[in-house]
């Protein structure tokens, strides 16, 4: 969605001067950003370790109601907001892309954790979604691992002011032929089909991995297994466990190229 | 009781059957011997194995092995490992759900990753990844796919659903279908170029 | 139809009177406790039969660590059960510790078996209360349950540095040392933990309701449960002896006295009542481990060049199975080793994937709203199930 500052068309002197004699001035756009940003009601969608801290921001001590959020509804057509809080795998990925389908307009996403902005730490995964943002557009990332409860609540307060700053006019759900169903991914004999909606999410030119790591941990493919049939090494006598342990040669890896 | 003695009591009551002893478990080198085996173990008022906590695969390149470690809740003793190897080709090791109802779950799992077929197993399916995941993803030898390259299939799938997809991913995608190759994915340690 | 006839008659007998639906619960549904499916087959409301699909949380956790050094795969423990963290880290570490025969010092030894009774409490607690929500409790016992762990998840932040995922265990000790006014602060929650209990237990173990609901449902067997590998908690319910801690005596669980609670019948009821009475023992053992903990050192010798350079650490060939109680059943690492930095094969023996397998023998003859409460009893957490 296209977001710009909302200013108040009104005067603010006006507005104080008004204010003191008991009369409040407001546009609609204000009243109503206002209405929907105070009551958020989001989608009880936790899939991982994500969810749990999801909970606890729901509980007495990160009160999340505080701050209008506070019914979680379980059927996503009376949610307003998803949050995406754990891994999402493959073989989850239609059902998110589904249900993100079926909410009603206006509706918000928030990817919560490192899993689902982009994989997170199992990224090398087979059955891992490198990130929810490439089958459905997302509005607030959340990082952390997992991230603390305040953060989920900076982040609800990050989308409160982006709600803030929308204009009636613009808004895209009120446009004519709005059609913001995304398509939903299948199953293909090794991954998902297709790979990534490119008119989401595009991969960025060169994996930084590299530079940001210097060259990947050299572990290559193992090429000799383990043989457990021979009988076990026995154990070192007291006097060569005393002595230093001569360095030993460096495993069959293949050398880095320079 | 030691393993040891353990195996000489399994090889009296069962003729015919060849045990190993690797380290500290036994092997049942003839794979179909291995539903006696552990119905012995079960019913023997000596040993009485009834508890059967784990059941995994393992890939060791030549061969391919189904590990199982048993447990007495009567006798409350230590524990015994059973091992069963079969080939890679044609992986078919018998199942011990007629003994233990315990491993119906970790067979289907040991099945989905490594690809052992375990005979007489009453509901052998794929258990985590979806039914038409062609591949084992545990062995040795699997290649993963390039998450980030779209491939001809993926091209028209988004075409048919109306997604319009740039001019310089469709030309790559034509060139991997002609070459005939599949984006395969580097992993970490891999030092050939992308 | 002919699906229906195969269920209802397997010779192929007369098509039923009533119809049958066949219904998909999840894997988004607010009572499936995480991204789990079942399809169940209803008569109305009865279940006729339910068929559990997993693998919607399959983060492929044994192929990473067969990628990873031995200490690099310790947080990746912490998100196997992501509800106990220490549990999954002690159960990893005693592992490799069998592998490479390492021993532990004494006073890490005690720190290890409070952090892990600390958890078990956390778990059971909490458990209650989603129980409870499954019921139609809606989120006040969660409520007063995560009040406690708050308290808890504090010291745990303390300690390790992180509220859920510790990261804390290391092979031959533990990270980082627990100073004196922090075990203090152990105590005081543990003397206030048994009033929290007793309002707790003074508002649900004698609730109409919950007994109402909760008693005769779900009944295992004890040979079912015994064939069928079932651990933890719901064994015990079952009536069969068999707690771990009693058994193998891993760590120092034979020098604390405690008792190990059984239940009778094995239905619902008696699976929440154990944990209840868990939670006692748990207390019981952290009075004693409180007052015995010695000082001294928290790292074995050897492997303190290790903690600078985790990747250098290769144990020698071998394999090895440990297994811990962890709060829901019996945790088990299976580890082989070739000598290199990274294992060859690493495998979790994960309780609530195998507690699962009597779920359609529980359900079957109950009605839907009972199939969501013997869900809630058995206690699983999905990133253990799918790993």
């Amino acid at each position: 969605m296209a977001f710009a500052k909302n200013v108040s068309q009104v005067d603010e002197g006006l507005k104080n001067e008004l204010g003191k004699k008991g009369i409040v001035v407001t546009t609609i756009n204000e009243l109503y950003n206002w209405g929907r940003r105070s009551s958020i009601w989001p989608m009880q969608f936790g899939l991982a370790c994500c969810a749990i801290e999801m909970i606890a921001t729901a509980c007495a001590r990160y009160d999340i109601a505080r701050f209008g959020a506070e019914l979680f509804r379980a059927s996503p057509r009376q949610a307003d907001l998803i949050i995406i809080a754990g891994t999402v795998t493959k073989k989850m990925a239609p059902q998110v892309v589904r249900l993100y389908n079926q909410m009603a307009e206006p509706k918000y996403c928030i990817t919560m954790g490192a899993c689902s902005i982009a994989g997170g730490p199992f990224i090398d995964g087979y059955n891992v979604l490198r990130g929810i943002d490439r089958y459905i557009p997302v509005d607030i990332h959340l990082p952390g691992c997992p991230p603390r409860p305040e953060a989920l609540l900076y982040g609800l307060q990050e989308l409160q002011r982006r709600i803030d700053d929308q204009e009636i006019e613009k808004n895209e759900w009120y446009q004519k032929g709005l059609k913001r169903e995304y398509p939903i991914p299948e199953f293909g004999p090794h991954g998902l089909v297709p790979k990534y909606n490119p008119e989401i999410w595009n991969p960025r030119i060169e994996d930084t991995r590299k530079e940001r790591y210097g060259e990947p941990i050299l572990i290559g493919k193992k090429t000799k297994a383990p043989d457990l049939d021979a009988p076990p090494a026995p154990p070192r006598t007291a006097a060569a466990q005393a002595a230093p342990v001569p360095p030993k040669p460096p495993a069959a890896t293949p050398p880095p190229k320079a | 009781m030691t393993t040891e003695e353990i195996k000489i009591l399994i090889e009296k009551a069962l003729p015919g059957v060849k045990l190993k002893l690797v380290r500290d478990s036994i092997l049942v080198e003839n794979a179909p011997d291995l539903t006696r085996v552990a119905k012995f173990l079960k019913e023997d008022p000596a040993l009485r194995f009834d508890y059967l906590s784990s059941v995994t695969g393992s890939d060791y390149l030549t061969f391919l092995e189904s590990v199982y470690h048993l447990y007495s809740m009567e006798k409350k003793g230590p524990g015994l490992t059973l091992r069963a190897r079969t080939d890679r080709q044609n992986p078919r090791v018998p199942s011990l759900v007629p003994v233990f109802r315990g491993a119906e779950f970790q067979e289907r799992e040991s099945y989905d990753m490594y690809g052992i077929v375990y005979e007489n197993h009453p509901d052998l399916r794929r258990i985590f990844m979806w039914d038409g995941f062609e591949g084992f993803p545990m062995r040795k030898d699997y290649e993963q796919e390039d998450s980030e390259t779209l491939e001809a299939c993926d091209v028209d799938w988004l075409e048919k659903h109306g997604v319009p997809v740039p001019a310089e991913i469709k030309q790559k995608a034509e060139a991997l279908k002609r070459e005939g190759k599949r984006a395969m994915a580097r992993k970490p340690g891999d030092t050939e170029p992308a | 139809m002919t699906i229906l006839n195969k269920i209802h008659s397997p010779q192929g007998g007369e098509p039923p009177d009533s119809q049958m639906l066949q219904i998909n619960v999840g894997p988004q549904h607010p009572s499936t406790h995480g991204v789990f499916r079942m399809n169940m087959t209803l008569d109305g409301e009865t279940v006729v039969a339910l068929k559990p699909v997993m693998g919607y949380l399959h983060r492929n956790h044994e192929q990473i660590a067969e990628n990873m050094s031995y200490t690099g795969s310790m947080p990746y423990t912490d998100r196997l059960d992501y509800f106990n963290s220490m549990s999954n880290n002690f159960g990893w570490a005693m592992a490799v510790e069998k592998l490479a025969s390492l021993e532990v010092p004494e006073r890490a030894e005690y720190i290890r078996v409070i952090m892990a009774e600390l958890t078990r409490i956390v778990n059971h607690i909490s458990v209650i209360g989603f129980l409870l929500n499954d019921l139609g409790a809606f989120f006040t016992p969660v409520l007063y349950a995560f009040r406690e762990r708050e308290g808890i998840l504090d010291i745990f932040e303390e300690i390790s540095g992180a509220r859920m995922m510790c990261n804390y265990f290391r092979f031959g000790g533990v990270k980082y040392d627990v100073p004196a006014d922090l075990l203090k602060r152990i105590q005081g929650i543990v003397d206030k933990l048994p009033a929290f209990l007793e309002e707790f237990e003074a508002l649900l173990s004698q609730n109409e309701i919950l007994c109402m609901r909760c008693q005769n449902v779900g009944i295992l067997p004890p040979d079912l449960a015994v064939n069928a590998s079932i651990t933890g908690p719901m064994l015990r319910a079952s009536g069969v002896n068999y707690d771990l801690r009693k058994i193998d005596a891993y760590s120092i669980y034979n020098r604390f006295q405690f008792k190990v609670p059984l239940g009778v019948k094995g239905d619902v009821y008696d699976r929440y009542y154990v944990r209840i009475l868990e939670i006692r023992e748990s207390l019981k053992i952290l009075q004693q481990a409180l007052k015995e903990i010695p000082e001294g050192e928290i790292m074995n010798k050897k492997m303190l060049p290790f903690l600078k350079n985790p990747r250098n650490f290769k144990p020698p060939l071998g394999e090895a199975y440990a297994r811990v109680e962890a709060p829901k059943g019996e945790l088990g690492f299976y580890v082989v080793s070739d000598g290199t930095p990274q294992p060859w094969r690493y495998h979790v023996r994960a309780p609530s994937f195998i507690n699962l397998t009597i779920l359609e023998d529980l359900c079957v003859g109950h009605k839907l709203a009972d199939a969501v409460v013997i869900l809630g009893s058995v206690d699983i957490v999905l990133g253990e199930v799918d790993r």
